[in-house]
């Protein structure tokens, strides 16, 4: 799960991590006292209005600007920001809708830097990456100058150590002793945030050194480890749902995994590998998959409905194709499932169903004598050509 | 021969009172599995269905009646202290099939496990099983076929698919192994192919991947340098789209890394046969065994 960064900046601070003043506006009116407000405490005429999408690259985007004309013209590009589609190289070319601003003291700044911690699969410890290119887009410095990256791991039963921290700071150039004492704290303060609060990750792209020599995280990207939402009710209160696909907000509702993907053939399969399989055998065969949809190991006839329906609210859909390998799964309770949602929902679209697995031949019974126009399939690559044949109105390619 | 577990591997099951743990501990007995203990704190001295002695701890249940394996199928708040507690007792295996244990309580786990004997597999996995012998996690026993090829994946169904081709070309298997979807886990994919690679009653082995991570492309190396036998390969995930979690929590490309293409790539330049769709699994394991020939 992602949050704002905004959101984000908040949970730093209750850290003791540095951030800049700042407060989130969800309306162009309440802009005005803000930037007052943010003047008057520090001094600075300069404050910076930024959208609050959750996809990255916002300010390429034309999402982050700065007003040195104090709150007349903060509110003045806060109206042209709110509800603009801002299109970043994350968002897609379709963009996203910004509906929230944070808006911000502006900085003197004197160098930018990149810092991030993340959970490393291969060393299977967080991992903190630190570089002295901050601001920019750290994959293009991991692969142009990888010798700017430092990159170190934590031992989960000592804790960020503090030889780590001092490491760090040489490798970012942090001698001056007040900037460097700073920075230390900062390290074992989000190191702390890490794993108090369950994240996967947390990226501040970039870090800033004023002119003062102070330090302050100036971006703030956090995601939560979706695992973790159970010791975490407070999470709930955090979230955008404005930020998540609505389909894919039902489906995890229902304990259904879902992604929505651009092309027409419907999937609706059991366990994550065989769903990905599933779009890859259609694709292989000259379709174009709907959508990732696992409907888990237990799926009740109830969920089975519930997958149809959410297929269905995409209107590309032109066919369905049900994958089930029943291992927990009975494939009597699938065919049941199948067989109530095209009833009800009154399915029109062509729908090829493959059922292997537990109780298989009381399965294709039902789905036999259900007196609907289910085509069965013999295995994955007949469930696939047929569903591609039936919606081109022709024949599958033989393969790529 | 096999890997990991045989007809002499003594079971313990963590959880086996509640509805998923009852379901599954009833299926591996009826395979034939020597379940001979349960775990549910609080439901010490009681048995499952009137056979299988429950204990409060794992250490009475190792104490008691010499279990060496555990099969784990606590909620994911208690599983990785099941984890740890099965290990603490001597169990020289523990398979964990809990699914959405949260990463950094896998890390603490598996720092817990440095210069431990014990080994891990999973979490969020189907299990183990030596078809014949010892069906150990939630994969439906009736698809296999005792024979000499091993099966190693990250995806639960997608191995079912896997053995399922297999079967029906009169291809049996030595043991399949389910490490897990999970970004940080127990065994990976190395691990198993040792046991594979020394195992002489294994004569192949199909891996079945998925994007995401880089493991597929280690394991790919390690077979080049030391496999001795012929090795058929899928990776699932050609048609995912950058960015997005597709159901398993290690499923996802970032930063352009852990895409499909170079852990095929990788495979194929390691000498495994890798199969072009997942409903030729088990003709490329045919093809590759016949190549070695």
């Amino acid at each position: 799960m992602k949050i704002h960064e905004y959101q984000g900046k908040q949970l730093f601070a209750r850290y003791g991590v540095p951030v800049p003043n700042g407060e989130p506006a969800f309306q162009a009116s309440e802009v005005a006292p803000i930037a007052d407000r943010l003047i008057a405490q520090t001094g600075n005429p300069v404050v910076v209005v930024k959208a609050q999408i959750h996809a990255g690259g916002r300010g390429k985007g034309g999402g982050v600007k700065v007003a040195k004309g104090g709150s007349a013209e903060a509110t003045a590009l806060a109206e042209k920001i709110l509800g603009m589609q801002l299109v970043t190289k994350q968002t897609g070319p379709e963009g996203q809708k910004v509906r929230r601003l944070y808006i911000e003291q502006g900085l003197d700044i004197a160098r930018e830097l990149y810092f991030a911690m993340l959970v490393d699969r291969e060393r299977r410890r967080v991992a903190v990456i630190a570089s002295t290119e901050g601001g920019m887009d750290i994959e293009e410095v991991a692969h142009s100058t990888p010798e700017k990256i430092v990159k170190l791991f934590i031992d989960p039963v000592l804790g960020l150590a503090p030889y780590q921290g001092r490491q760090l700071a040489i490798a970012l150039g942090l001698t001056a002793k007040e900037t460097q004492r700073q920075f230390l704290k900062l390290v074992a303060s989000l190191y702390t945030c890490f794993t108090a609060e369950d994240c996967s990750l947390l990226e501040i792209n970039p870090l800033v050194v004023t002119r003062a020599g102070d330090v302050f995280a100036l971006d703030a990207k956090v995601a939560f480890d979706d695992n973790a939402e159970f010791r975490h009710p407070e999470w709930n209160a955090m979230r955008d749902v404005d930020e998540e696909d609505p389909v894919e907000l039902q489906a995890k509702r229902s304990g259904l995994s879902y992604v929505s993907l651009d092309g027409d053939i419907g999937c609706l399969v059991n366990g994550a590998g065989l769903a990905m399989a599933t779009m890859d055998i259609i694709l292989h065969y000259g379709g174009k998959p709907a959508n990732f949809l696992d409907v888990g190991g237990g799926a009740t006839q109830e969920q089975v409905k519930t997958a149809f329906q959410i297929i269905l609210r995409s209107e590309r859909v032109r066919g369905i194709f049900v994958n089930i390998f029943g291992g927990i799964m009975r494939c009597d309770v699938v065919a049941a499932g199948v067989i109530a949602a095209a009833k009800e929902l009154g399915l029109k679209v062509p729908l090829v169903v493959r059922l292997e697995g537990t109780n298989v031949e009381a399965g294709r019974k039902l789905l036999d004598e259900s007196g609907l126009t289910i085509q069965s399939a013999s295995s994955m690559a007949d469930g696939a050509q047929k569903i591609v044949a039936a919606t081109r109105g022709g024949k599958a390619q033989s393969g790529a | 021969m096999s890997i990991l577990v045989n007809k002499d591997t003594r079971v313990v099951f963590q959880g086996i009172t509640g509805a998923y743990g009852s379901q599954h501990a009833r299926a591996c007995i009826e395979y034939g599995t020597k379940v001979v203990a349960g775990v549910t704190p609080g439901r010490g001295g009681q048995r499952f269905e009137d056979k299988v002695p429950i204990f409060d701890t794992v250490e009475q249940a190792v104490r008691n009646e010499g279990a060496d394996v555990s099969c784990i199928f606590v909620p994911p708040v208690g599983a990785a202290d099941a984890i740890t507690e099965a290990v603490d007792a001597g169990c020289k295996l523990v398979i964990c099939i809990t699914d959405g244990v949260p990463v950094l309580d896998m890390v603490r786990v598996r720092r817990f496990l440095e210069g431990k004997p014990a080994r891990l597999v999973g979490p969020n996995c189907p299990g183990v099983i030596t078809p014949g012998e010892c069906k150990i996690g939630i994969m439906p026993g009736h698809i296999h076929k005792k024979g000499h090829i091993g099966v190693l994946s990250r995806s639960g169904t997608l191995t079912y698919e896997a053995v399922g081709q297999l079967s029906a070309l009169g291809i049996g298997q030595s043991s399949c192994v389910g490490i897990g979807g999970d970004p940080v886990g127990g065994m990976d994919f190395i691990d198993v192919l040792e046991l594979f690679n020394q195992d002489p009653d294994t004569h192949g082995v199909v891996l079945i991947g998925e994007i995401g991570g880089t493991a597929e492309q280690r394991a790919a190396a390690w077979i080049k340098q030391n496999m001795k036998k012929p090795v058929a390969a899928f990776i699932a995930g050609r048609a995912a789209p950058p960015g997005k979690r597709m159901g398993h929590a290690g499923a996802i490309i970032a930063g352009g890394e852990g895409t499909a293409a170079e852990k095929i790539a990788a495979l194929e330049a390691a000498g495994a046969k890798v199969a072009a769709t997942p409903a030729e699994m088990g003709v490329a394991m045919q093809a590759a065994l016949a190549a070695a020939r």
